[in-house]
């Protein structure tokens, strides 16, 4: 078959709507989570997700549905209970690991299928469906109003929450209302990566975004640009080469990060002379 | 006199920022020096320097007559704003009991010399009361009184202190300089403290040194804190007010 | 309900499990009191990939998991120098690691059960040679952990006057990490990767917030950790779930009301203990 006829098929059309869907709000989503220091709750957040599918399966509902539900109900929790969830909390940590417990729990209920574990802690987008592509569809477009309307306040708290909080800016609104969002975009990419590698999507083109541009708008769009090339090759390798999508994703992405690591030694110091240092406030 | 700490032509760079340049002091034993400077003049800098963390680019330090190194246990050093979260799960005496023996590899077992000296350094500070709280939930002066009675333990020759009267109200300062300067006092300890504001050590004094733009200036404060020395470190003009006894820098932050 | 000792694999579980609680315990409360608990999840990610490329291979998981958590702890020091951008570091060692992880699993045959058995343990499996093995490993951890006691805590609470005291804090950092990574590596078999987590970070979790005195601390960590696994074997011998669950649940289940309700308790008391003494 050649590239051509697969590329008419319907799971392989599903697979790029969904994955193109994804990769734009993840790269969004991303630039923020790495603002805040989020990065070990996006991980919880993504087990949630598993233990979330893996009650869906078990009574048998859309997995992402059950993601959804799962991942937004301990978003509100974690935003409630913990003032900052920041990535070093061991709050966070807990919730993890019980999360995992949940999904195992689950897993080992539903007649202890070993694929349906593996396809959601890795990944099937090749198996995705013209209603998960709705469902992706609808749920993305949520997190983009939600996104564009906080844009500013929440660029502000993120980067200095007392003096937002001094301005008026409901911080901890803001930080339930990030969570929640960043609930939803876990839950879809799941879908693409699967439960164990949402970090690839979702972190690490915005973490290599970070190193190359410092306006917030060229971030944005680095990451986005970033995540789409790290997915559309994926999905075309895994088409060709057999091997799972996720892999060949969690490889560029990976590659483009250690690009931006080695990166900052080839950069003009003096472009970041200006900024204000912390210890030079005179 | 003995020379505890002398520097000769010292300069220190990272990369191609200047920190340092061409410094020469030599501090007495048994002196009490403050350390002054904008931000970013080098203070964190050179006690660094003097613990061996940091190594000049150019030049030659001697404390008490040996080239800087690290873990020199002649040395008690209390860093420039550490933050405990309230949470933190370590009683005060673990946190003093650090400075004694911290560095030594091995478990090490709890002795009745080892609680005995902590007491000592605690009550030192006036904290024994505290020796059993947990450290976050303590205030930022009784958090300071701790440090620096981890810095005595080893019962030092030379105290480096980091900014500790950041953070403390006008009370708290005078308390932490009045136990500094007993510890220099009695145990003959050479002393330098960094510090934003030299008005609550002025008594405790006996000499000031000025970083400012790479160069040092030291001697008595009013040597030092007047218009001519001020504006030649700087390199723009600076005044010096005295008002009943109290030094204002105007046109440079202190 | 207590029949089950007549089983040799049961007893195997069990010693092997309890020796694995113990180092997984202390570890773990440096692991908390350094900050580092997402460090601790990712290197057990980390030995997924270390498992899988073992069974491809044809050699023993075990020396896999050593191997990789082994490197991927020495990367992660590396990497993550400052806190900021530790997490981040951290995330992208464990997600590669795990993307090779399922790459050398599809190359593999037994794709899914094998991946199965890594990800959730395999209770049932574990031999003699293999608690021979955990205790070996374990031996060396403790030795290496006793040696390193007293400038790892320090390092831990006050790096800064740490590393002025002389010790190496640097190289500390690379080392305490390597001690998690064998001991996660040994921890895999009995509760898989997906849990080694649980039993590092959870009894510590509730320790800490039972006490502030570093010793208790650790003592108590130790004692939870027991009962976890012990408890965890035992319900996951009588029932269909893996023991995983149950020692994540318990965990979990213990943590909550102790979090939650440690303000009341946390500090209250300590204040002038010695003033009337
Ligand atoms: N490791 C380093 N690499 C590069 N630059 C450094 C390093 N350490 C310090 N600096 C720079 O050296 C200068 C002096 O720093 P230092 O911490 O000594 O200042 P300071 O006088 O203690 O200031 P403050 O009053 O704010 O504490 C600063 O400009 C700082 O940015
Ligand atoms: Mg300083």
């Amino acid at each position: 078959m050649s590239m051509l006829d697969l590329l008419r098929q319907g799971f392989v059309q599903n697979a790029f709507l969904a994955g193109t869907i994804i990769a734009v709000i993840s790269g969004i989503v991303g630039y923020f989570v790495i603002l805040r220091g989020q990065a070990f709750a996006t991980e919880t957040l993504s087990h949630v997700g598993f233990a979330g599918a893996a009650g869906a399966a078990l009574i048998g509902i859309n997995s992402l549905i059950g993601m959804i539900f799962l991942t937004v109900l301990t978003a509100i929790g974690m935003g409630t209970l913990g003032q900052r969830v920041k990535g070093r909390d061991i709050e966070v940590g807990m919730v993890l690991s019980f999360m995992l417990g949940l999904g195992v729990l689950f897993l080992s209920l539903y007649t202890q299928n070993a694929t349906r574990a593996v396809n959601l802690l890795f990944g099937s987008i090749l198996s995705v469906t013209r209603e998960d592509v709705m469902l992706t569809l609808g749920s993305s477009v949520v997190v983009l109003i939600v996104l564009i309307i906080l844009f500013r306040p929440l660029l502000f708290a993120s980067l200095d929450p007392v003096a937002a909080e001094a301005r008026g800016v409901p911080v901890q609104t803001l930080s339930i209302l990030f969570l929640f969002v960043l609930a939803l975009t876990v839950s879809q990419a799941v879908e693409v990566v699967g439960a164990l590698l949402v970090f690839a999507l979702l972190i690490v083109p915005a973490a290599s975004a970070e190193r190359f541009a410092i306006k917030p708008f060229s971030v944005l769009i680095l990451s986005v640009v970033i995540s789409l090339f790290s997915t559309w090759s994926g999905l075309l390798l895994s088409l060709v080469g057999h091997q799972p999508a996720s892999f060949y994703i969690v490889a560029f992405t990976s590659l483009f990060y250690i690009i931006s690591r080695l990166a900052p030694r080839f950069r003009i110091p003096g472009r970041y002379r200006e900024l204000p240092h912390p210890s030079r406030e005179v | 006199m003995q020379d505890s700490i002398i520097l000769e032509n010292v300069g220190v760079r990272f990369g191609e920022l200047s920190i340092l340049n061409d410094v020469n002091l030599s501090i007495h034993a048994g002196e009490f020096i403050v350390v002054l400077g904008p931000n970013g003049a080098g203070k964190t800098t050179l006690l660094k320097l003097l613990l061996g963390l940091i190594h000049p680019s150019a030049g030659k330090i001697q404390i008490l007559g040996r080239t800087p190194r690290r873990g020199n246990q002649a040395i008690g050093y209390v860093p420039q704003h550490r933050v405990i979260e309230p949470e933190t799960p370590l009683r005060a005496r673990d946190l003093v009991g650090f400075g004694l023996d911290g560095h030594r590899w091995g478990i090490g077992l709890p002795s009745r010399a080892r609680t005995e000296m902590i007491d000592r350094a605690l009550e030192e500070v006036d904290a024994l009361s505290l020796a059993e709280s947990p450290v976050g939930l303590l205030s930022g002066g009784e958090q300071q009184r701790l440090m620096i009675a981890q810095a005595l333990l080893t019962d030092p020759k030379i105290l480096l202190l980091d900014e500790p009267l950041a953070n403390l109200d006008l009370a708290h300062q005078q308390e932490v300089v009045g136990l500094i300067s007993r510890i220099c006092r009695t145990r003959g300890v050479t002393t330098l403290l960094v510090s934003h504001d030299i008005n609550p050590l002025l008594q405790a004094t006996d000499r000031v040194l000025f970083l400012a733009r790479g160069h040092a200036a030291i001697g008595a404060p009013s040597e030092v804190i007047n218009n001519e020395t001020l504006s030649r470190l700087y390199g723009l003009p600076v005044e010096v007010a005295r008002v009943a006894d109290r030094f204002f820098v105007l046109g440079a932050e202190l | 309900m207590f029949n089950i000792f007549q089983y040799g694999f049961i007893q195997n579980a069990f010693i092997a499990g309890s020796i694995v609680a113990v180092v997984a315990a202390l570890l773990g409360y440096f692991l908390i009191v350094r900050g580092l608990t997402f460090a601790g999840h990712a290197l057990s990610n980390v030995g997924f990939a270390g498992a899988a490329g073992a069974v491809l291979a044809g050699i023993q998981p075990v020396y896999g998991l050593v191997i990789f958590t082994v490197a991927g702890s020495v990367i992660i020091s590396i990497l993550g120098k400052r806190i900021r951008e530790r997490d981040v570091a951290v995330g992208v060692v464990m997600t590669f690691a795990l993307g090779l992880g399922i790459l050398f699993l599809s190359l593999y045959h037994g794709f899914a059960e094998s991946a199965y058995s890594i990800l959730f343990g395999s209770i049932l499996g574990i031999s003699q040679s293999d608690v021979i093995v955990t205790a070996l490993f374990s031996l060396i951890i403790i030795l290496g952990f006793g040696y390193l006691a007293r400038p790892l805590m320090f390092s831990s609470f006050d790096p800064e006057a740490a590393e002025a005291r002389g010790v190496p804090v640097r190289t500390l950092d690379i080392i305490f990490l390597i001690l998690v990574a064998l001991a996660i590596s040994v921890s895999m078999q009995i509760v898989g990767v997906l849990i080694v987590f649980a039993l590092l970070v959870g009894p510590a979790a509730t320790a800490n917030r039972l006490t502030p005195r570093p010793a208790r601390a650790m003592g108590l960590a130790i004692v939870l950790g027991l009962i976890y696994i012990w408890l965890g074997i035992i319900l996951a011998a009588n029932t269909v779930f893996p023991v995983s669950f149950f020692v994540a649940a318990l965990s979990f289940v213990v943590y909550l009301p102790v979090r939650l309700l440690s303000s009341h308790w946390w500090g209250r008391g300590f204040r002038g203990e010695n003033v009337h003494a």
